[in-house]
């Protein structure tokens, strides 16, 4: 999948199929070879005003067909912090 | 406090607008991100892990109550209702949209708070002693100088692109508490044989990915000559500095692979040419940025009033004010620590609500005056001693009062990878799980004075190379692994800590401080030689064995 930040206000975006963004891990564009990631990527990159530094990030897709995060950096991003309730929501 | 004249209010203002314009061309399209990275980065705005982050600086870590409203405001109107305090003398916002940004950089501009040079390769945040101008047996108040240094760099055309960041630290006391020893210029204010007054420049300190403790480039220079001096060091990192290499270009490597010989020579040359220039420091000048210091009126109070003989028989705030409550320049008033490491709580963290409250109590018993010192706590400089027990009542209410200061759960972190884009590591958790094992006060006072500092990722913003017990995280095929290192320490015997051992796992960290701790208490000559005295006796290797031997 292809990761970034929107550039408004800075949340965590994905690239989707539909060549748009979803605020969504869920609503990220799979993709499987590097070419493919690639191609994905450039399509990201190229929505300079809507998102901000992009990359490419690995998924790991569940026997459900569930989407998670491939490492604790997107894990992170994409459920929040770990640091628990004591810090102010 | 220092008064801004009209001159720092209108660059503050201009700034804000020229930020807010370029915010609405990058908004627009106009301008590309690759464009307008360098511009954000100038006024201090990051892109994180989950959002912009944006720094904001507190020069020489002196906060009026009103600034610290501001900050507080910030918070709560532009974020999600707290601030991280660095160890630089900074706060952080970590949630901020980069649409309203302009708006907080305009909100902060009315209390005379900015964040100029709080990113990019430039001159950044002068940092001093949080008990400058309160600290007994202080030379004079290193805040004159800071000041003096904050005018001079502030937007200095020659030193705007620099080969990397640079970072002063200034103190003026025989214990260093601004850790000038790991700053990219260090300056130690004393008196000569003659009497005068001026400083030990030390060069070249800096954690990151090399560390190195500074080195003294000359042992005095007079407070006249400082500007030139420094401007002739900065000239010679500027020329000679390498850009080629990001890992490389720090004003330490160049000392390093210079020597400081050659070094100090090349500077020696520089400044020849420049000493009597208009950068020599006319007494006038520093009178006119001293006089817009201004200085409680203090009373005349007894050291031992009658409302702490009573309130000793209080056993909590006893603790407390043993721990957390320092001696004054002036009788009958104290330097009181407001803990930010609460139990289980992110170092350096405060809610808007407590910001506001500390502002309150600030104007209430500590004439309006707020200091951040670089262990990620505040203090209150000018609290008189009669006030002890009834300011403790209030910062207990709001969970600052925790009588860990300098102790085992006084941990300095950075924000490691629960948002940090750098990170490879967490360091908040670690932290947090650290200060729930030692949460009995009773086994921390044992322990004695212990600093553990966490850094996420090599760039080492937790300063773990000077911690007591430093802890690094570094990655490992996908896994987060910690080295740690003891024996280091920050102040004026300023020393790099030793790796005791392989890295260990992210849920086994704890145990091995627990066990290092353990080590150390059976180790010690006696209950007051302090870790740090005690790893400097015996070496790494008796810790080792301890703490490795059942592993």
């Amino acid at each position: 999948m292809v990761t970034a930040n929107r550039t408004w206000d800075g949340v965590v975006i994905y690239r989707t199929a539909a060549h748009g963004w979803s605020a969504e891990l869920a609503g990220a564009a799979i993709v499987r070879t590097s070419d493919e990631a690639r191609a994905l990527l450039a399509e990201a990159v190229a929505d300079d005003v809507g998102a901000v530094g992009a990359y490419i990030a690995p998924v790991e897709i569940k026997n459900s067909g569930a989407i998670k995060p491939g490492n604790l950096r997107e894990h992170i991003r994409s459920e929040g912090l770990t640091i628990g309730p004591s810090v102010p929501a | 406090m220092y008064a801004y004249d009209e001159l720092d209010r209108t660059l503050i203002n201009e700034r804000v607008s020229e930020f807010r314009d370029q915010v609405k061309r990058r908004l627009s399209g106009e301008l590309t991100e690759d464009e307008f990275k360098m511009l954000r980065l100038q006024n201090g705005v990051y892109l994180q892990l989950h959002a912009y982050m944006f720094r904001v600086a507190i020069p020489y870590g002196t906060l009026s109550s009103k600034q610290l409203r501001g900050l507080a405001h910030v918070a709560r109107r532009y974020d999600r209702g707290y601030g991280h305090f660095t160890t630089r003398q900074n706060i952080q916002y970590n949630w901020i949209k980069l649409a309203e940004l302009p708006d907080a950089l305009a909100d902060l501009a009315e209390v005379g708070i900015h964040s100029m040079q709080t990113s990019g390769n430039n001159t950044r945040n002068v940092t001093s002693d949080q008990w400058a101008g309160v600290a007994p047996g202080e030379i004079e108040d290193p805040r004159i100088w800071s000041e003096l240094l904050r005018q001079y760099t502030t937007l200095h055309p020659e030193f705007s692109f620099l080969p990397r960041k640079f970072k002063f630290a200034i103190t003026a006391s025989a214990h260093d508490r601004a850790a000038i020893k790991v700053h990219d210029i260090g300056l130690r204010l004393h008196k000569n044989a003659e009497g005068e007054t001026g400083f030990e420049v030390l060069v070249g300190g800096g954690l990151g990915r090399t560390p190195f403790i500074a080195k003294t480039i000359k042992p005095f220079v007079p407070g006249r000559d400082l500007l030139s001096y420094v401007e002739a060091i900065l000239r010679v990192y500027n020329q000679y500095g390498r850009r080629d290499n990001i890992y490389k270009a720090r004003i330490k490597i160049l000392v390093h692979e210079l020597g400081i010989e050659k070094f100090a020579q090349e500077v020696e040359e520089e400044w020849l040419q420049i000493r009597d220039s208009a950068l020599t420091l006319d007494e006038s000048v520093v009178e006119e940025v001293r006089s817009r210091f201004s200085y409680p009126v203090y009373e005349k109070l007894p050291h031992l009033p009658d409302e702490l003989k009573k309130a000793a028989h209080d056993p909590l705030f006893e603790r407390w004010r043993r721990n957390s409550v320092f001696p004054h320049k002036v009788p009958g008033y104290a330097i009181v620590t407001l803990s930010l490491k609460p139990i289980g709580g992110p170092p350096g963290d405060a809610t808007a609500e407590q910001m506001d409250t500390i502002a309150d109590l600030a104007d209430k018993y500590s004439f309006g005056e707020i200091r951040v010192g670089h262990e990620q706590n505040l203090a209150l400089p000018h609290v008189a001693r009669r006030d002890l027990p009834v300011l403790w009542k209030a910062l207990d209410k709001i969970g600052v009062a925790t009588p860990n200061v300098n102790l085992v759960s006084d941990i300095i972190a950075c924000p490691g990878l629960d948002y940090c884009s750098l990170a490879n590591a967490r360091s908040i958790p670690i932290a947090q799980e650290l200060t729930r094992r030692f949460a009995n006060h009773d086994t921390a006072d044992l322990i004695g004075r212990l600093h553990i500092n966490i850094s996420g990722c090599i760039n080492a913003c937790g300063h773990h190379h000077v911690g007591h017990i430093g802890i690094l995280g570094v990655e490992k095929n996908g896994e987060e692994f910690y080295q740690i290192t003891i024996g280091g320490r920050a102040d004026e015997n300023a020393e790099l800590g030793a790796l005791i051992g392989p890295a260990v796992k992210y849920g086994e960290v704890a145990d091995v401080i627990e066990d290092i701790v353990e080590a150390y208490l059976a180790l010690r000559a006696r209950p007051d030689e302090l870790f740090v005295d005690t790893v400097k006796r015996l070496g790494v290797e008796p810790f080792r064995e301890r703490v490795y031997a059942t592993r």
